[in-house]
């Protein structure tokens, strides 16, 4: 089945306390050269088939439900599973 | 006055609400989150816990309960709705008031008797109180640093939209220490502190909440 990827992140102008957070962890761990990390999430939705439709439904379920767009960004891909 | 307050799952603080209504002298009525009905109460209070396990955004599943159909509709032709910590959630995630909630910047749950500036004594929900009185009531939240751009900021600081200000401490990384807004009509209001665990000296931290459910009548009445 055709998975859709949908990719929620903090808008960049807001405050990313979760991102911050990890980044102050990377050189306690040992690693270095990071001097960004910003934190969101991945919703992977299993659909029976990729339509304009589907995908416009998609879109507007991102856009009220999946992602808060006083605050964050979103991005929807198609994604074919590996065989 | 009779003042709703939902239940929804996840919920935690609907009996604290519950009761500061009576105490503020009103009926608190019952409502449910599942029911596309008001029960023609006259206000109605969104309460403070942990709706849906605070699951994708917290508020974001809540928001879309059945009735919060009746609410929104409602909102918009000025009922009264008073939206508590998960209840401000509820209602930024609903757009019935602008910007968002977001993690605490210190990323810790955090509870504390809070001091506060009432900076708009006019709303449905603090009438009670004088222009930027004082009060303590508790706080206790880790997704309550408010907050929306800059122009939203300079509408809501231009328009006296900021109803409640933390003082002495900003306990979350909220923009200008904001701890609750209102929206144009001024029915609508949204506070992440708790007046609802104030409202009796035998617990809590005073009396300070008190006028969050006594404004209600006293703007009726005056």
């Amino acid at each position: 089945m055709p998975r859709v990827v949908v990719d929620v992140m903090p808008k960049p102008e807001i405050l990313d306390p979760q991102g911050k957070a990890v980044l102050g962890a990377l050189p306690r761990l040992g690693f270095t050269g990071v001097t960004e990390v910003r934190q969101g999430k991945r919703f992977e939705l299993e659909i029976p088939e990729v339509t304009d439709d589907a995908l416009a439904q998609i879109e507007k379920l991102a856009e009220t439900f999946l992602a808060n767009t006083v605050i964050e960004n979103f991005v929807v891909r198609v994604e074919e599973p590996a065989k | 006055m009779k003042i709703g307050v939902i239940t929804f799952p996840g919920t935690l603080d609907d009996v604290d609400a519950q009761r500061a209504v009576r105490v503020g002298g009103n009926e608190a009525v019952a409502l449910w989150h599942g029911d596309h009905d008001l029960q023609g109460v006259d206000a109605v209070i969104l309460p403070g816990g942990f709706s849906y396990g605070d699951y994708l955004r917290c508020g974001a599943i809540s928001r879309f309960a059945p009735i919060m159909t009746e609410v929104i509709e409602g909102a918009q032709k000025g009922l009264p709705v008073l939206g508590i910590c998960n209840g401000f959630q509820m209602l930024v995630e609903s757009h019935l008031l602008p910007g968002g909630l977001l993690r605490n910047d210190h990323l810790k749950f955090i509870c504390r008797d809070q001091k506060l500036r009432i900076e708009n004594a006019s709303t449905a929900w603090t009438s009670a109180f004088t222009q930027d009185q004082e009060i303590v009531v508790p706080l206790k939240n880790g997704e309550g640093q408010y907050v929306a751009d800059a122009d939203t900021i300079k509408r809501l600081e231009g328009e006296g939209r900021v109803v409640a200000r933390y003082l002495d401490v900003n306990p979350n990384g909220s923009v200008n220490d904001i701890a609750g807004i209102t929206n144009e009509a001024g029915n609508v209001v949204g506070l992440m502190p708790h007046p609802e665990h104030a409202v009796e000296t035998l617990t809590g931290s005073g009396t300070d909440g008190l006028g969050f459910f006594t404004s209600l009548a006293e703007k009726a009445f005056a």
